[in-house]
């Protein structure tokens, strides 16, 4: 068993630690947050040039030859500096939908997006799907080799500053069948695409997005029925956004236990308060809970899909509650402080809140490890 | 015991909820648990019931209160909180005026009750410090006495909506030898004397709240102390009980639980309505079994009021939970909204574009509530605090 980073691994970390810490101060990021933009292009390029949207991907594939374990350690840097550049949209996963893509597609969209030329969102939810995967409303009609797109995405984070969309839609089948879910890459400029973009409540930027009859080649096919892969490259996603929680978890407490220390009320340092030390402490505990599952589902992605679904699932819930309960501890123990836009223990509170909600809810994934096991236990009884 | 409401009480509901359907002002009606509106939406209602002599339940007759029972006063907040009105500010209404009336003089009596019962004239709360807010007696905002006039010299902090307000009651030291709970007063302040500066603190939620109030050389005629000079600690600690009870917020917690089942019944999980999950209902039903809890300790709580006892420690009970069951509350409600709690409506109506929100419109709060809420369990002293006054006033330890 070994739970330690390549040196390849370590190096990323510390370079990206590094460039966090001289470009991406919190007074820098709430000014690139407010501006129009809301991000960087320039921070994207930086990170294309220190490999990182090439970190995870295989050498055939233009990559380093890295994978998941390499989206972790980014992710979780990420977490730290609370960085809202796309990264989980364009390399998680739409890169884990073009690695598996066609060779041409490869070529072109999977080098661009290596370079850093070309970024990605990933438009699955929809007003009404909750977290339902293959909750699609949205349809795409086959007419000769092409496909015809309709249908509205909701909340489509880093979709303002995307060239590309990945985009699901029914290729057949009723509402919510497991059968007749397609994927296709869809340039934001093509024609009958219109978003109205958006901040979200965390700093980042997301758009409402609408496809009206948006004809697209067989180029732009990843697969007509493939439920399976979007589960896989979620479930991958979900491993990298629990790593960003777990940095996010990291500096929220690092921050909670400095101000404690430092905070004085009735002439001590509130640290010295017992329930606020215990507090702390599971504070603590559940940041390194945390970690544990997060490399428990990152290095369970490979394995069979029912093992890899409770693992992506059961992480999942942890980081949602343990998100929670840090981030609401971290703004009682500031007191007021905690409630102020100035400090940034209450952007990482948000973030923190958001995570929760993304890619599925405490609950969607209570859920779907319930469900997980119970088949379990129904092939076990036969 | 007894449960049942009498004939007069049922009549009285009718009445109240008939006031209320026509005169609650069209305009303010959905804006009810926003923090960012105008000083003239705040105020709205509250003028309205101080004509009618509606706006002050809970004090004596004499002074202009209703002189109804506890339980009509609970009707009352029931009617306002079904409609989601508007109530009158706690500063005034709540906090100050009961100190004016149990501790001021007659003239003080004269001067200030009726513009806090009209809604004319609105207060704010200038206790904590930079350096004093759990321990509020630490506080060093210091008044020396100068002939007829005290000079106030500090810094205060989180002033609730001082940039709106007429009048300010402050905590200030008037003998700085004396030991720390000795030595405060308790001193009205006219918010347009020289030398006062408020600046506004954003919190996390986008909205402006509160402020920092600095205090240079401002001099505040001797007239406005209340009570005994050095006596300011007990008139600011029985504000505080009665700041507390307000903070349970039952009534409102029961809209609010009405709200979020209406919404859990649009927003659906896999085509059923959420509400119908079983997972969902159940968290609804746990909050609400925890809010009935309250409910009785708070009536309760009033019957022993009514019985002539004042808000003691027991009142502590009812700010944690109250304040625990408001962040359940809209915790609940964004995990309703589902992905349509990310958007940020407040950003969406600053960047220019006069279309509030995308989604649900009753998701475009939604986050921004539950941040916003995280504030209860920290002021009016903090559940830590209520906690320590719990096992050190009623445990003895
Ligand atoms: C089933 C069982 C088997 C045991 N077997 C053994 C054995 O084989 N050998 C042996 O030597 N002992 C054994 N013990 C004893 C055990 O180690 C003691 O019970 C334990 O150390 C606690 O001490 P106490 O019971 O005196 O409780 P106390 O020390 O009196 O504690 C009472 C409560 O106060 C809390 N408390 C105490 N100090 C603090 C503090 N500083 N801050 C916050 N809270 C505090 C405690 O957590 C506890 O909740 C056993 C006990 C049990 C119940
Ligand atoms: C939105 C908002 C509005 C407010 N409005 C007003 C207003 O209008 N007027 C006004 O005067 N004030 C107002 N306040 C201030 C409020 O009363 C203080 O924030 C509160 O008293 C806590 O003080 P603090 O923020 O300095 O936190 P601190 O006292 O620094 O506390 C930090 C943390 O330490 C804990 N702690 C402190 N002491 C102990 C202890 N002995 N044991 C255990 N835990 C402890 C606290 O519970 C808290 O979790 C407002 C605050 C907020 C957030």
């Amino acid at each position: 068993m070994d739970f330690n980073f390549t040196e390849e691994q370590t190096m990323i970390r510390d370079s990206l630690a590094r460039l966090i810490r001289e470009q991406y101060d919190f007074d820098t990021r709430r000014k690139v947050v407010a501006s129009k933009d809301g991000w960087r292009p320039e921070m994207w390029a930086q990170f294309a040039e220190l490999g990182l949207l090439a970190a995870p991907f295989s050498e055939e594939d233009g990559g380093l030859g890295g994978g998941p374990i390499d989206a972790m350690v980014v992710m979780e840097e990420f977490g730290k500096g609370l960085v809202v550049e796309p990264f989980l949209q364009t390399v998680v996963l739409a890169g884990g939908f073009l690695k598996r893509g066609t060779t041409a597609q490869k070529e072109d969209h999977l080098a661009a997006l290596v370079s850093g030329e070309r970024v990605f969102a990933f438009a699955y939810a929809e007003p009404k799907g909750r977290y339902n995967l293959a909750d699609l409303s949205t349809t795409a009609k086959k007419s000769g080799s092409d496909y015809v797109i309709n249908g509205h995405k909701a909340v489509v984070v880093g979709a303002p500053w995307a060239s590309h969309l990945i985009v699901t839609a029914r290729t057949g089948g009723a509402q919510r069948d497991a059968k007749g879910v397609g994927v296709f890459i869809v340039p934001k400029d093509a024609k009958g695409v219109t978003t109205r973009d958006y901040p979200t409540v965390d700093g980042r930027r997301a758009s409402e997005v609408y496809f009206e009859n948006v004809t697209v080649g067989a180029d732009a096919v990843i697969g007509e029925d493939s439920l399976g892969l979007v589960e896989q490259v979620t479930d991958e996603a979900i491993a990298a956004l629990c790593a960003e929680a777990c940095g996010a978890m990291k500096v929220a407490n690092a921050q909670t236990v400095d101000y404690a220390k430092t905070r004085k009320q009735f002439g001590t340092p509130i640290g010295k308060f017992q329930v606020l030390q215990h507090r702390m402490a599971d504070m603590f505990i559940e940041a390194e809970q945390s970690v544990s599952m997060t490399y428990m589902a990152t290095l369970k992605l490979d394995e069979d899909e029912v093992a890899r679904k409770k693992a992506a699932s059961a992480a999942k819930v942890r980081i949602g509650q343990a998100g929670r309960f840090v981030g609401q501890q971290a703004i009682q123990i500031h007191g007021g402080m905690g409630m102020t836009d100035e400090l940034a223990i209450g952007h990482y509170f948000k973030r923190l809140t958001m995570i929760d909600s993304e890619l599925g809810n405490v609950d969607h994934h209570l859920k779907r490890y319930t469900d997980l096991s119970a088949a379990d236990v129904a092939v076990a009884a036969e | 015991m007894n449960l049942e409401f009498s004939p007069e009480e049922i009549a009285f509901r009718e009445e109240v909820r008939t006031f209320i359907e026509q005169n609650y002002p069209r305009e303010l009606v959905g804006l009810g648990n926003r923090e960012d509106l105008t000083r003239e939406q705040f105020l709205a209602w509250h003028k309205i019931l101080g004509k009618k002599g509606w706006s002050a339940p809970a004090w004596p007759k004499k002074y202009g209160g209703t002189g109804w029972t506890s339980t009509q006063r609970y009707i009352w907040s029931e009617e306002n909180a079904r409609v989601d009105a508007l109530m009158p500010l706690p500063f005034g209404i709540s906090m100050v005026a009961p100190v004016i009336y149990t501790f001021g003089n007659e003239e003080q009596k004269a001067r200030h009750l009726p513009g806090i019962l009209s809604g004319d004239v609105w207060w704010c709360q200038g206790y904590s410090e930079p350096g004093a807010g759990s321990d509020l007696a630490s506080l060093k905002t210091t008044a020396v006495r100068d002939g007829d006039y005290y000079v106030l010299n500090g810094q205060k902090t989180w002033t609730t909506l001082a940039q709106h307000a007429d009048w300010g009651f402050f905590l200030c030291r008037t003998d700085p030898s004396a030991k720390q709970q000795e030595g405060i007063s308790f001193i009205l302040v006219d918010m347009k004397t020289p030398g006062i500066e408020v600046r506004p603190i954003k919190l996390i939620d986008g909205t402006h709240e509160v402020n920092e109030t600095w205090l240079t050389d401002v001099r505040v005629p001797v007239e406005n102390l209340v009570g005994e000079e050095n006596k300011g600690w007990t008139y600011a600690k029985f504000l505080l009980a009665h700041e507390r009870s307000g903070i349970a917020g039952v009534a409102r917690s029961k809209r609010g639980i009405e709200r979020l089942r209406s919404i859990a019944s649009q927003e659906t999980l896999d085509g059923t309505p959420l509400i119908s999950t079983t997972d969902f209902a159940r968290k609804i039903s746990q909050l609400e079994i925890d809010l009935t809890a309250l409910e009785f300790t708070e009536l309760r709580t009033l019957a022993s009021e009514a019985a002539g006892h004042g808000p003691g420690p027991e009142s502590s009970i009812l700010k944690i939970k109250g304040t625990e069951i408001q962040q359940r509350l809209t915790e609940l409600t964004l995990e309703a909204v589902g992905n349509y709690g990310a958007p940020y409506a407040r950003g969406m109506d600053q960047s220019g574009s006069n279309e509030i929100g995308v989604g649900p419109e009753y998701s475009n709060f939604a986050a921004d509530s539950y941040f916003n809420m995280r504030k209860t369990s920290i002021y009016g002293g903090s559940n830590e605090i209520q906690r320590n006054i719990i096992s050190k006033m009623i445990l003895g330890l």
